[in-house]
């Protein structure tokens, strides 16, 4: 069997004068979770929707748990989970009643629908609303039973398109939880955010989308290195001293650039920044600082974080014509 | 959030094959999805006063403001023959909401869902069709039940009463397809509303339920009498106060069957092109 859990090549979608989706390309190896960043229109619902065969696309295929999603697409259904972007919930059921009818829908005898619901509820912290009808549940409320929905079936790989958007802190970090948890038990998660923070928690492996097209594909500290590389970081105890250890740390610096003070406010005031070509710089810096006499209360190799990355890669790709025009019709 | 471990995928036997068959399967599916639409008409009872209130004002309004003038005097008269004419009426207007319904349904989402799940593409409309019995029900108890208390008098007989009531379900079930098909084209669910009252009006204006098609002008007779409406009314009037029936029946049956036979591929097609 396969390694790849999701495998597309080439997808295109077209919507009126919206190319969503220009060729992209996507895999997803079995048991990982794999994020799909991407600015607002990027194009990662649409890649989404027809991984989850609710959307032809006009060119390219798809494979998902290995059956082709155009060909075979009620096989592919009995074997994802899929919870949209926007809350899918019937606002007129139950929080059981919706999860109860989902299990039926996935064949599950009504008997276990009702003790999957049960489950599923208690685990997403619903048990006290499970009677009420889903209108009277706040944005978190429902976004977690639209969550525990996708999960009935116990689906070989789950689609979460923006799982955690309107999750308070506490429930965002809860919704990784149950992430993890997914994947320890062998599913794969292919999961879309607008948090940096999320996919560098959960991501194995990240696709960053920009105007329906794939700009990188990578893991989080591949991007990260990829962007911006490493950089060496002292903090003098002495501001006194900081000349001293421009000139000691430019020894160290990668070929080609120089040690600097670092002009980013807050945490990182009165530090000194220098790009270095591997960790072994560390290794070098140490002793050359010693020897100078420069005692230091920070020291540390650090990766760009991945906003960063992400600003510099979706801004380096010009935004093709129709795009444009769709996001002045917004205004 | 507790830690309790769900366990993956437990399910036994060929995970492709749906249990009990196919066909089992689909029908088990429009039952569970039937049942949704069930429980959303008793949370919002409000919702069926287009086949409570509105019916029983239609019967007050034009037995005691019209009834007298069309017939000349006698209301009772009138009454026996409006009420049939008007159950027809309200019949086709009942299956308005149902596009309305699956129209909200989809532009919120809920159907996103389903559609992400192993069930026949037919299921979903074909639940919310099935669910719809009860609002054809309701028509028929409400219309019987005010109509007697305002005098109307069934002149036939227990069974052809039946029949009658029937007669009518099946031909709301049948009809309101068309409400489905104009919910899934048009955008929202007051478009199916517009575009129902501009297919429903004429019907049953144009018809026989309110004067005798004798009293019309010719050119109007030939649309009456091609009229679905027309035939359906003539069908129920004499299941209930009697009369001919057969000729009416047979072509009731016939457009019955020509609006499924046109407008369920038309429904599905339309369902499965809307992303
Ligand atoms: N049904 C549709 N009809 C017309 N245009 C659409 C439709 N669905 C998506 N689009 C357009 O396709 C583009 C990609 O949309 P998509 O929803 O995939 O973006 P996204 O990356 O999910 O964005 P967001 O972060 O805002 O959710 C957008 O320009 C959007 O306007
Ligand atoms: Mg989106």
């Amino acid at each position: 069997m396969s390694d790849l859990v999701v495998r597309a090549e080439g997808l295109r979608k077209r919507f009126g004068k919206t190319q969503a989706l220009d060729g992209v390309d996507l895999s997803m190896r079995r048991g990982t979770v794999l994020g799909v960043l991407g600015p607002n229109g990027a194009g990662k619902t649409t890649a989404v929707r027809v991984l989850a065969t609710l959307l032809r696309p006009d060119e390219g295929t798809a494979e998902v748990a290995g059956i082709d999603v155009l060909k075979q697409p009620q096989r592919v259904r009995r074997r994802i989970g899929l919870t949209g972007q926007y809350a899918s919930v019937d606002e007129d059921l139950t929080g059981t009643q919706n999860l109860v009818l989902i299990g039926q829908l996935l064949d599950l005898t009504t008997r276990d629908a009702k003790r999957r619901a049960v489950e599923l509820l208690e685990w997403f912290d619903l048990t006290e609303a499970a009677g009420r009808p889903a209108k009277t549940y706040s944005g978190g409320m429902r976004r977690r039973l639209d969550l525990a929905a996708s999960l009935v079936g116990h689906p070989e790989v789950i689609f979460l398109d923006e799982p955690t958007t309107g999750l308070d802190p506490a429930k965002r970090e809860d919704m990784w939880g149950v992430v993890r948890s997914q994947v320890t038990q062998g599913a794969s998660v292919l999961l879309t955010t607008q948090y940096l923070e999320e996919a560098d928690a959960l991501a194995d492996e990240i696709v960053v989308i920009h105007h329906g097209r794939v700009i990188a594909f990578d893991t989080p500290d591949g991007l990260k290195r990829r962007v911006g590389g490493l950089t060496l970081r002292v903090r003098p105890s002495d501001p006194a001293r900081v000349p001293d250890a421009l000139r000691v740390l430019d020894a160290v610096a990668a070929p080609g650039t120089g040690a600097s003070m670092d002009d980013a406010a807050g945490a990182r005031r009165g530090a000194i920044s220098v790009p270095v070509a591997t960790d072994t710089a560390i290794d070098e810096a140490l002793p050359a600082l010693r020897r100078a006499g420069i005692e230091f209360s920070d020291l540390g190799l650090h990766l760009p974080s991945l906003d960063e990355v992400f600003h510099s890669l979706t801004e380096s790709t010009t935004a093709p014509q129709t795009t444009a025009a769709k996001e002045d019709e917004l205004v | 959030m507790t830690t309790l471990d769900v366990p993956v995928r437990n399910i036994v036997g060929d995970i492709d094959k749906p249990r009990g068959g196919a066909l089992a399967a689909q029908v088990r599916h429009s039952v569970a999805l039937a049942r949704r639409s069930l429980i959303k008409t008793i949370r919002t009872p409000e919702a069926l006063i287009d086949v409570t209130l509105q019916p029983i004002i239609f019967l007050l309004i034009f037995t005691y403001l019209f009834g007298g003038a069309i017939t000349g005097g006698d209301r009772h008269a009138y009454l026996q023959f409006l009420l049939p004419g008007l159950l027809a009426q309200s019949l086709a207007m009942g299956g308005i909401a149902l596009g309305q319904n699956l129209n909200a349904d989809i532009e919120k989402g809920v159907f996103d869902r389903f559609r992400s799940l192993p069930v026949a593409r037919s299921a979903p409309l074909v639940g919310a069709v099935v669910a719809d019995i009860v609002r054809y029900m309701t028509v028929c108890v409400v219309m019987l039940g005010f109509g007697s208390v305002m005098g109307f008098r069934v002149e036939t007989g227990l069974l052809p009463a039946l029949a009658a009531v029937g007669l009518s379900i099946g031909f709301g079930l049948c009809f309101c397809w068309i409400s489905v098909w104009v919910g899934m084209m048009v955008r929202t669910s007051g478009a199916v509303q517009g575009t129902m009252f501009l297919l429903v009006m004429p019907l049953s204006f144009g018809s026989n339920v309110f004067v005798e098609t004798s009293t019309l002008p010719g050119w109007l007779q030939s649309f009456v009498h091609v009229n679905p409406i027309t035939h359906l009314v003539g069908t129920i009037r004499g299941l209930l106060v009697g009369g001919p029936v057969q000729f009416h029946l047979l072509i009731t049956l016939a457009w019955m069957a020509g609006l499924l036979a046109v407008f369920v591929p038309l429904a599905l097609r339309a369902y499965g092109r809307r992303a």
